[in-house]
């Protein structure tokens, strides 16, 4: 009784498809990269699932590599967060509009 | 029975996803994030990976939730966190995934050609009996040079934390944004 590989193609395109809603919807900064983490996620779930239909560890290899980039997304982000909280004391998106033309 | 096991893995990873995005406060957020990522987990250990369940509950769940709480706990964020505008473009974007996932939904239309033969075809390969044996074999043979990439990666974003998240820039230096904002207050 296995599971069909539609199946996990749909759950990840749902959670990516959240994971963009997020994006484009939500004002607070740490909102929008928690709602990226959902994004790298939903690939890691189709990369699994592939590299079990395929039997190939070249997937979960890449999962690894999603999630080193994933850490230092966040390490990046989350500074750079703090440097925009001490230089604007808000992490409003709406108020970051510095290189808008 | 492993289609129920999906069935509940799915659900929760949906419905948490789901409370990333629609509650209004960072730290449910942020711990909705973590069941979620449990929930992955699980999802990984049923396709045979275990080695990355575990990763992903000890970096994911460890390390990059709790950076992530310390972090909002650290701003303090006390603000009515409504909701952008933004909806026209979000369904903009959303509509075509939506499509994908009817014709997915619709007995894989995409997979199958207009024969009878199939795209993709499953391997009927034995599942390695060791999982992180395998991983270890294939990280370090075909995927050396990325992986030597990756820890550069991520000392260059060590590095370029530091340096962002850094207290005081003196006034020798070239005046930044935030020296300034000091100097007006």
């Amino acid at each position: 009784m296995t599971i069909p590989i539609s199946y996990y193609l749909l759950l990840s395109g749902i959670v990516f498809l959240t994971g963009i809603v997020g994006v484009l919807i939500r004002r607070n900064i740490i909102a929008i990269l928690l709602s990226v983490e959902l994004m790298l996620n939903a690939t890691n779930i189709n990369f699994v699932a592939f590299s079990d239909y395929f039997r190939d560890m070249g997937g979960q290899v890449f999962v690894f590599f999603a999630l080193t980039v994933a850490a230092a997304e966040v390490a990046v982000g989350l500074a750079i967060i703090i440097a925009l909280h001490r230089s604007r004391s808000t992490i409003n998106i709406e108020e970051f509009n510095l290189l808008k033309w | 029975m492993s289609q129920l096991v999906f069935g509940y893995f799915a659900g929760m990873i949906v419905a948490t996803s789901m409370f990333v995005v629609a509650l209004k406060n960072p730290v449910y957020s942020a711990l909705s994030l973590l069941v979620m990522l449990f929930h992955v987990a699980g999802l990984f250990v049923t396709l045979h990976a275990e080695f990355l369940a575990a990763v992903q509950v000890i970096v994911y769940a460890g390390a990059i939730l709790v950076l992530y709480l310390f972090v909002v706990m650290l701003l303090n964020v006390k603000q009515d966190d409504r909701y952008h505008g933004q909806w026209r473009l979000a369904g903009f974007v959303c509509a075509p995934l939506l499509i994908e996932a009817m014709i997915l939904l619709s007995g894989g239309a995409g997979i199958r050609t207009t024969g009878t033969q199939t795209v993709l075809v499953p391997s009927s390969k034995a599942i390695a009996p060791d999982n992180t044996l395998a991983i270890g074999q294939t990280l370090f043979s075909t995927y050396l040079f990325p992986f030597e990439v990756a820890s550069l990666v991520l000392l260059v974003a060590m590095i370029g934390a530091i340096v962002l998240a850094k207290r005081e820039i003196s006034e020798q230096e070239t005046p930044g944004p935030i020296v300034r904002t000091k100097v007006t207050e």
